[in-house]
């Protein structure tokens, strides 16, 4: 029996994990898996994935493969998205295809992300001077319609796949720049940044372990949507010529290298953008289902 | 009225007119090894390539190259075309019209189309209609607007024959065949920038149809038409104004690649033709034009906002 007034401590209690450290993350991964246009988005990613992760393993022909005698055929059992000009598979040519949208999506985005959020977090917690120089640089990079600006990035860099993707990067910079610059402005002077301060924290210290964590919701749902937005950008740079180079199969690529074939076979300018609309689509429906199921205050 | 706004919003887009222009001659700058090699090519000698190097004064320091080419370009001088040796200035300037043209007619087809389907969804919110309208604009922003100009083209140019593929002819030439040409490209920029309104008009509307002065309204015995006509959504228009602005640089950028897909003659087109023949001065007046005139209607957009809602200050 325990002399009351005596505190014990007991070691079922303290051993167990600490429960409440990751609500927040479980409750939104929950929400999440209750949004449905969240989980369909989630599904057809998951089916664009495959096709990027083990592109030409699966793909019944060789993408590249010509059979002059099998041109512009239309879809059938044995070509499910008919042939092009050149008699290659467009089924082939859309499943290889998803790699190039995913990979430059990706490394664009990274780049982006990276760059814009450590402008932003610099921005929003440093002096007021430092704010000003890089917000209004921001403010230029913005001022350009996103397409023109990297068309004229690729005019400079030259045509290529990495610099497409160096391209895309660099015009999504400021949109991460300003949610982190928000995102901070919003708790640079809560307690527990001050405290951290009072403690001795330095800068970068209390920028990666305090702020960053903090204002990471903004970004992740940014991260989904910018996804969608640099394929699209990779499609249409590809689609002017820019990105990818032939004899490789990209969405965009596809879709201009058919342009001219359009009354022979309209099938050619169909299905690879079939495949850049679902990717985008999933991109922005998950997105959207992060941004409710992070910060369910914003719902509409 | 605070005229401090008004200043400080000029000052801030003199900034960033400022800061364009150092972009645009970055252009040529970041272009790996010497531009006129690249411009000219392998095949070309030494002379010629150090003619254009001395024509392009790449040899000058950096900052009086910048200063050189900033107190030209405000005079309205961007140089020759390296491809035909035409002014840079009378190529842009033939190519203003037909962008403008295409820009204004789709943001309306844009507003046309968004305007009725947000307020109606936010008037019957998780209704049919609502849920219809949430789809409409994600497939909307999903869609690329060069597919969908082609489809376009395949359905009603190649199929039904209706209406031309492409081409330009000017407004006060024959203003019907304008119109039978700038449909097609001004209803794809449009369907798209319609699909990102829609969104922000309906939640512009349902934030103002929460507000206490609706249900004042409501209370008052007021009819539903015009508690919305004349209570919320009159307030509600001071947001979608801004909205729009912030559309604008989207509604551009949607419109560079229109030009390219109906082969419209504006400054998209004309840019996409500069990368094509790196011919760097004529691409460089093109993106410097299209990003001021951007930046202009912001500042426009801006102003009317200040004008609509005097309470607003400069933050």
């Amino acid at each position: 029996m325990e002399s009351p007034g005596l505190i014990t401590i007991r070691r079922d209690v303290t051993d167990a994990p600490l429960g409440p450290v990751n609500t927040l993350w479980r409750d939104a991964f929950r929400r999440l898996l209750r949004h449905r246009l969240a989980m369909f988005g989630a599904l057809v990613l998951l089916v664009v994935a495959v096709m990027g992760i083990f592109g030409p393993a699966i793909t019944p022909y060789d993408p590249n493969g010509m059979d002059f005698a099998d041109r512009f055929a239309n879809p059938s059992l044995e070509h499910w998205m008919g042939t092009d000009d050149f008699g290659r598979d467009i089924f082939s040519r859309v499943v290889v295809g998803a790699r190039v949208s995913l990979q430059v999506g990706f490394i664009a985005v990274s780049v982006a992300t990276i760059v814009g959020t450590g402008l932003g977090l610099i921005a929003g917690y440093s002096t007021r001077l430092t704010d000003e120089v890089i917000m209004r640089a921001m403010d230029v990079l913005y001022a350009f319609p996103a397409i023109l600006l990297a068309i004229a990035i690729m005019a400079a860099l030259g045509k290529g796949i990495g610099n497409a993707m160096i391209a895309i990067g660099i015009v999504y910079i400021p949109i991460f720049a300003r949610i982190a610059r928000g995102a901070v402005l919003g708790i640079r002077n809560e307690e527990f940044i001050i405290a951290a301060r009072a403690m001795g924290a330095g800068d970068i210290r209390i920028l990666l372990t305090h702020v960053l964590p903090n204002v990471l919701s903004p970004i992740i749902v940014e991260i989904t949507l910018s996804l969608a937005f640099a394929i699209l950008a990779e499609a249409a740079l590809s689609f002017f010529g820019l990105g990818t180079q032939p004899p490789d199969p990209s969405w965009g690529r596809m879709l201009s290298e058919g342009r001219a074939f359009f009354r022979q076979s309209g099938w050619m300018g169909v299905f690879p953008g079939l495949a850049i609309f679902f990717t985008v689509m999933g991109f922005n429906f998950l997105g959207d289902g992060l941004r409710d199921a992070l910060d369910p205050k914003l719902r509409r | 009225m605070n005229y401090q706004y008004v200043a400080q919003r000029l000052l801030l887009a003199l900034v960033v007119v400022l800061g364009i222009t150092f972009v645009v001659f970055m252009i040529m700058q970041i272009v790996p090894g010497d531009p006129a090699r690249v411009i000219l090519g392998p095949y070309a000698s030494a002379e010629s390539v150090a003619g254009l190097r001395d024509r392009l004064g790449l040899d000058r320091p950096f900052f009086e190259q910048y200063l050189t080419w900033l107190s030209k370009a405000a005079r309205g001088d961007f140089g020759q075309s390296l491809l035909n040796g035409q002014d840079v200035s009378a190529q842009l300037l033939g190519r203003i019209g037909p962008s403008f043209e295409l820009a204004m007619v789709s943001l309306v087809i844009g507003l046309v189309i968004a305007f009725p389907i947000g307020i109606i969804s936010a008037l019957k919110p998780g209704s049919a209609i609502d849920i219809m309208a949430t789809i409409f604009s994600q497939i909307g922003v999903s869609v690329p607007s060069f597919w969908m100009g082609i489809l376009l083209i395949i359905i009603f140019s190649l199929n039904l024959e209706l209406l031309p593929p492409s081409g330009y002819t000017p407004i006060g030439e024959d203003a019907g065949d304008w119109l039978a040409h700038i449909i097609l490209p001004a209803f794809t920029a449009g369907f798209v920038s319609a699909s990102i309104q829609t969104r922000f008009i309906r939640s512009a509307m349902l934030d103002v149809l929460n507000a206490n002065y609706v249900q004042t309204a409501r209370a008052k015995g007021l009819t539903e038409r015009t508690v919305v006509m004349r209570h919320a959504l009159r307030n509600a228009l001071i947001n979608i104004v801004t909205i729009i602005g912030l559309q604008i640089t989207a509604l551009f950028s949607g419109i560079v690649i229109v030009e390219v897909v109906f082969s419209w003659p504006g400054l998209g087109r004309l840019a996409f033709n500069a990368v094509e023949e790196r011919d760097y001065p004529l691409l460089q007046g093109a993106v410097m034009v299209v990003a001021i005139m951007v930046t202009l209607v912001n500042l426009f957009v801006d102003l009317l906002y200040f004008l609509l809602d005097p309470r607003i200050e400069y933050a």
